[in-house]
């Protein structure tokens, strides 16, 4: 494998952007990743992007996007109607070809505007399952009840998680949800939301947009002072139907997570920091235990959500980019060595990605 | 099926429905599971292991393989897992709150996902078991079944309503289900972007706004708020002309959806106005079709001046206006080429 | 300059029969019987695929979003990882070249390429123009976009008024000999074609795609898959994709710059300096007939303001050509959009397959496969060859 490094990032995630378009809120994200390594659009071999027509309520939606780039004169590019993360595996895999050296990965996703939590029913079988809409809330509270009952969590544990993700978050200007002083106490006097889930147990919905700059071999170093390799990236995905497969496991996710450590030569739990791409607390549950990062608050050493994670702000499209970009800044600065990154699509984790960053 | 609501003046935005009647066709596995339902039954699909789908799986997800065996299972079951939904979702069938749960009809290896009927979540449990509860009219779609009520308690249910079974109905009665009808309607708070809003605004005072570069100059209409050659944020606005030149254009013999008040033929054009870079979308009227050409010299026929708002439809069309032409070769993008070189 | 990476095979083709409505399947149904056909084609099961790319223009035609998710079942695909693609029209294209990408880079020995839509489950004039509130609707879908660029170049080429109703009687009359196409129309005259109404002046009704339903599938495989294949296999040569801005000061909205950096890049790669003479046969992207002579020039088989003499003195023909274009009826005559492009790409590699049946370019060596998308800014190529590279 060619080594990849990420180099630069940029994020930006507010509750709701008004008055911005997806284009404007690019623009500014796009420059400040190129600048801070020094590149502009013409030093850039492959581009790639993702997101939603059904959240922009438009379709072609990202045609519009493009502007944000500069992309003339014309540009290699392509773009995928997933999450970022996917994107970014896509630019990943052509620089494992040779033919370029540095790739430019964006994402975005502005739900605000549409009721996201009734739009993501379009996901779920079209003929059995759609027409009866059931919301993003419910399918995660699903999940979540099958998870409790099974006795592999409680909801002090549960509870516990919102606690752990609010109090990382503070200190990061990214996130909603962040409190330095919220208790298991506080959190389960909240109000029921989507029995068993409380507000705090459903990710804090978000719009906003991530850009990560990859560059390969010395090139990577060239740019920055300590490139974050990407040493092993897996995805996978599991069958969609919400009945045909255990809800409280993610097959894929402890997959990918076994592939990408094949490729990293060590463990998913190897790991200093993890941060994970989940709707809920019983996700990030089952997440920790498919990658064996340990089920609870402190994992095996390894420190889950440092950013507050996908819980403290989940922006569509993005989110699983953003944990990518979170985990890479941990190892950029030095504070970590090694960090996992994980990505997801679809109903209860459907749809998993493992990406294994370490310093140099 | 796009409607585009009233509009409130600030900011200026508008509900933006999204809306479609999709109409499937089935194929045989899902029309054997919607025939079923039409006549009062559940079927599922069986694997040759026995495994039992339902609602019917149409491929086996661990192999890949086709599955065509369908079996038909009890339409009573029981409860995996739950959630209760207060308020019922607008889309959803339900118009009171509802359970909803993953139950396992007694026959299959599967839960299905369907709404649970009963009048408090303290009525919901795990395990509980629930049988179907039909509506009286069937058409061969998933909301013929109304939901599923506790064993036993011969539930009365006040169907959601009547238009809903015909409205989704696409069948021949007697006949399999070969299509169903799912509408989707999704609604969206349009804001524009500031900078459309300025450009919106300002058509009220019949000023038509665009954005400069700050990287060549070069001039943007509609504005918003990009230099898309540069990607570089544009933010200041500039007053340009109601003058302008057709750059191309398409004489059109097809009604647009929603505008009935467009007669056809008629020509929409690339205006290029003076002053801007590059051309945007109006409709050029006050001449025969004929007579439009590219290079055409147009002003802003505007609405009457009690008639304005915050709204592009404050010009009604582009007129012309008799000066001679621009030449072809730098009318619509050329003309930028031709600033750039003027000896080109 | 070789192609990079490793040497990439195309081991399969399958395709649906495209028609306005398939009521017999389900969507799962329809990318299914693609994707069945591709793996018999190439001798492989589901166990034997590495990976899916799968592709489809907006999700809003069939109302499902991120249809992936849904059909990873169908497409064998649970416990593998599966990627969506989304480049506009071109996507049917650009998804087959992420397919080959995961070749190339070494990713994967096999993975299965799949482009589809369904249109009948809307309506594509509904999916493809929804409105924004405050823009003034006034371009009624995708022909109202492109006749303005088709006038620019009939002014700018000076071509004779009839090359755009050649081109769609001749695809038309190619699509008789293709089982799988959309329209067959026998009894169809040359005359029907230019009496035919205008939609959008100089766009004829007859000069216009259908809606199709459709799915389009190729497995690909690495360089000691395309050794083991028993059959003939089709070599990618080159692959290339370009994206430009929709609309800017300057702009070549006839010949984007995009269209003639990616087909430079495409016949570098394949080690082509002559287009014309060293390309057998051509699948383009022509929607819209006159799209023919202007991507003809654009890509460099013809000068500047010649493309449309290659149409008038018969070159593009099946029959008698020296470079057939769209010997499959073309997207002008089955356009299911998500597949469209990965058609023009499975067509390019049956022709140097010899298994392109009664449309078959006898003796093709070397075919050139091609898609566009938006407003003609998206745009993915490829060169395949019967030998290896």
């Amino acid at each position: 494998m060619r080594e990849v490094a990420i180099v630069s990032s940029a994020i930006h995630q507010v509750k709701a952007l008004t008055l911005t378009t997806d284009v404007q809120l690019m623009v500014p994200l796009i420059n400040e990743a190129r600048d801070a390594v020094g590149l502009t659009q013409a030093d850039i071999g492959f581009t790639c992007s993702g997101s939603s027509d059904f959240l922009a309520g438009q379709g072609f939606s990202f045609v519009q996007t493009l502007d944000a780039v500069g992309a003339f004169p014309p540009i290699a590019e392509s773009h995928v109607e997933m999450d970022g993360a996917f994107a970014l595996y896509e630019a990943w895999v052509k620089l494992q070809i040779g033919e370029v050296d540095i790739a430019l990965v964006y994402s975005y996703g502005k739900s605000s505007p549409g009721s996201r939590r009734d739009v993501l029913a379009v996901q779920l079988d079209p003929y059995a399952v759609a027409p009866l809409w059931p919301d993003a809330y419910s399918v995660a509270a699903l999940q979540a009840r099958l998870l409790l009952e099974s006795g592999a969590v409680t909801v002090e544990e549960l509870a516990a998680i919102a606690v752990r993700s609010q109090r990382n978050a503070v200190g990061n200007p990214n996130a909603l949800r962040a409190s330095p002083d919220v208790t298991v106490d506080d959190v389960l006097a909240g109000a029921v939301v989507a029995d068993p889930l409380r507000a705090s147990d459903l990710a804090a919905e978000a719009d906003g947009g991530c850009v990560v700059v990859l560059a390969a071999g010395d090139r990577a170093r060239d740019l920055c002072e300590r490139p974050v390799w990407i040493r092993g990236i897996d995805h996978r995905i599991d069958a969609h139907g919400l009945g045909v497969r255990d809800l409280t496991l993610a097959p894929s996710a402890a997959l990918a997570a076994g592939k990408a450590a094949e490729r990293a030569g060590f463990a998913a739990d190897a790991v200093d920091v993890a941060e994970l791409h989940a709707a809920s607390t019983a996700q990030a549950h089952v997440l920790a235990t498919a990658m064996g990062l340990g089920g609870t608050t402190s994992g095996n050493g390894v420190r889950i959500d440092p950013s507050g994670g996908s819980l403290a702000a989940d922006t569509l499209m993005a989110a699983g980019l953003v944990r990518i970009a979170e985990a890479a800044r941990w190892v950029s600065s030095g504070d970590a060595d090694r960090a996992l990154a994980h990505a997801s699509s679809g109903p209860c984790l459907q749809q998993n990605m493992v990406c294994l960053l370490e310093g140099e | 099926m796009v409607k585009v609501g009233s509009v409130d003046p600030t900011p200026l935005r508008a509900d933006l429905v999204i809306e479609y009647p999709f109409t499937r066709t089935t194929g045989p596995v899902v029309g054997a599971f919607m025939t079923g339902l039409r006549d009062g039954r559940i079927v599922g699909s069986r694997r040759a292991d026995g495994r039992v789908f339902v609602p019917p799986a149409e491929v086996d997800p661990e192999t890949g393989d086709a599955i065509v065996d369908m079996v038909e299972v009890s339409s009573a079951g029981v409860v995996e897992t739950w959630t209760w939904v207060d308020p019922p979702r607008p889309g959803s069938p339900w118009e009171a709150p509802h359970g909803l749960a993953l139950i396992r009809m007694d026959g299959a290896d599967t839960p299905m996902l369907h709404g649970v009927l009963v009048d408090s979540v303290a009525d919901m449990a795990t395990g509980m078991r629930v049988e179907a509860v039909w509506r009286d009219e069937r058409v061969g779609h998933i909301t013929d079944l109304v939901g599923f009520a506790p064993e036993g308690t011969d539930a009365i249910v006040e169907l959601a309503a009547g238009e809903a079974a015909s409205a989704v109905s696409t069948e021949v009665a007697g006949e399999p289900v070969r299509s169903i009808r799912t509408p989707i309607r999704l609604e969206y708070d349009f804001i524009p972007s500031a900078a459309a809003q300025e450009y919106l605004r300002a058509y009220a005072d019949k000023r038509i706004l665009g954005n400069r570069s700050p990287v060549d100059g070069a001039v943007f209409v509609p504005p918003r708020g990009v230099d898309p050659r540069h990607g570089v944020e544009a933010t200041e606005m500039v007053d340009l002309a109601d003058t302008g030149h057709v750059g191309n254009f398409c004489v059109t013999h097809l009604p647009i959806p929603g505008r009935s008040d467009l007669p056809t033929p008629y020509v929409s054009a690339w205006i290029h106005l003076d002053g801007a870079d590059i051309g945007f979308l109006g409709l050029v009227s006050g001449c025969d079709l004929d007579d439009v050409r590219i290079g055409m010299r147009v002003r802003a026929v505007w609405k009457p001046d009690d008639e304005l708002g915050a709204t592009a439809e404050n010009v009604r069309y582009w007129e012309p206006t008799g000066e001679p032409d621009v030449p072809v070769e730098q009318a619509g993008n050329q003309a930028w080429s031709a600033k750039e070189s003027p000896d080109a | 300059m070789g192609t990079l990476g490793e040497r990439t095979a195309v081991l399969g083709v399958g395709q649906t029969k495209y028609q306005s409505t398939r009521g017999d399947v389900s969507i799962a149904g329809l990318v299914r019987e693609a994707g069945l056909r591709a793996l018999e084609d190439a001798a492989c099961t589901w166990a034997d695929i590495d990976a899916v790319v799968i592709g489809k223009a907006p999700d809003f035609f069939e109302g499902l979003m991120m249809p992936e998710l849904f059909l990873a079942d169908a497409l064998g695909c649970v416990g593998k990882p599966i990627l969506r693609v989304h480049t506009a029209g071109s996507v049917g294209g650009s998804t087959a070249l992420v397919a080959a990408s995961l070749i190339q880079g070494r990713i994967h020995r096999r993975v299965l390429t799949i482009g589809f839509e369904k249109q009948s489950e809307s309506n594509a004039t509904w999916a493809l123009s929804l409105p924004q509130p405050f823009s003034v609707s006034i371009n009624a879908g995708a022909g109202g976009y492109f006749s303005p660029i088709i006038r620019r170049y009939m002014a700018r080429s000076g071509a004779p008024e009839l090359i755009g109703c050649m081109v769609a009687f001749k695809d038309r009359q190619q699509a008789l000999r293709n089982p799988y196409a959309h329209l067959h129309q026998a009894d169809l005259t040359f005359d029907q074609v230019v009496e035919a109404p205008m939609l959008w002046d100089p766009i004829r009704f007859s000069e216009t795609c259908p809606s199709s339903d459709g799915a389009c599938a190729m497995v690909l495989g690495d360089e000691a898959a395309g050794d083991a294949a028993e059959g003939p296999v089709a070599w990618v040569h080159g692959t290339a994709m370009r994206s430009e801005a929709n609309n800017f000061p300057g702009r070549d909205e006839v010949s984007p710059q995009a269209s003639r950096d990616c087909a430079a890049e495409v016949f570098d790669k394949a080690g082509i300096t002559d287009p014309r003479s060293e390309i057998d046969v051509v699948e383009m992207y022509v929607p819209f007939s006159w799209y023919e002579p202007m991507w003809l020039e654009s890509l460099g088989f013809a000068e500047r303001d010649h493309g449309w003499r290659m149409v008038e003195d018969g070159s593009t023909n099946l029959d008698g050509g020296d470079l057939p274009v769209n010997c499959s009826g073309g997207v002008l005559s089955s356009n299911p959009i998500g597949a469209s492009g990965m058609i023009r790409f499975a067509e390019a590699a049956l022709q140097v397959r010899g298994m392109a049946g009664n449309h078959q370019v006898e003796g093709a060596r070397r075919a050139f496969g091609h898609a566009y998308g938006g407003g003609a800014q998206y745009f993915a190529m490829w060169v395949v060859g019967a030998d290896k590279p």
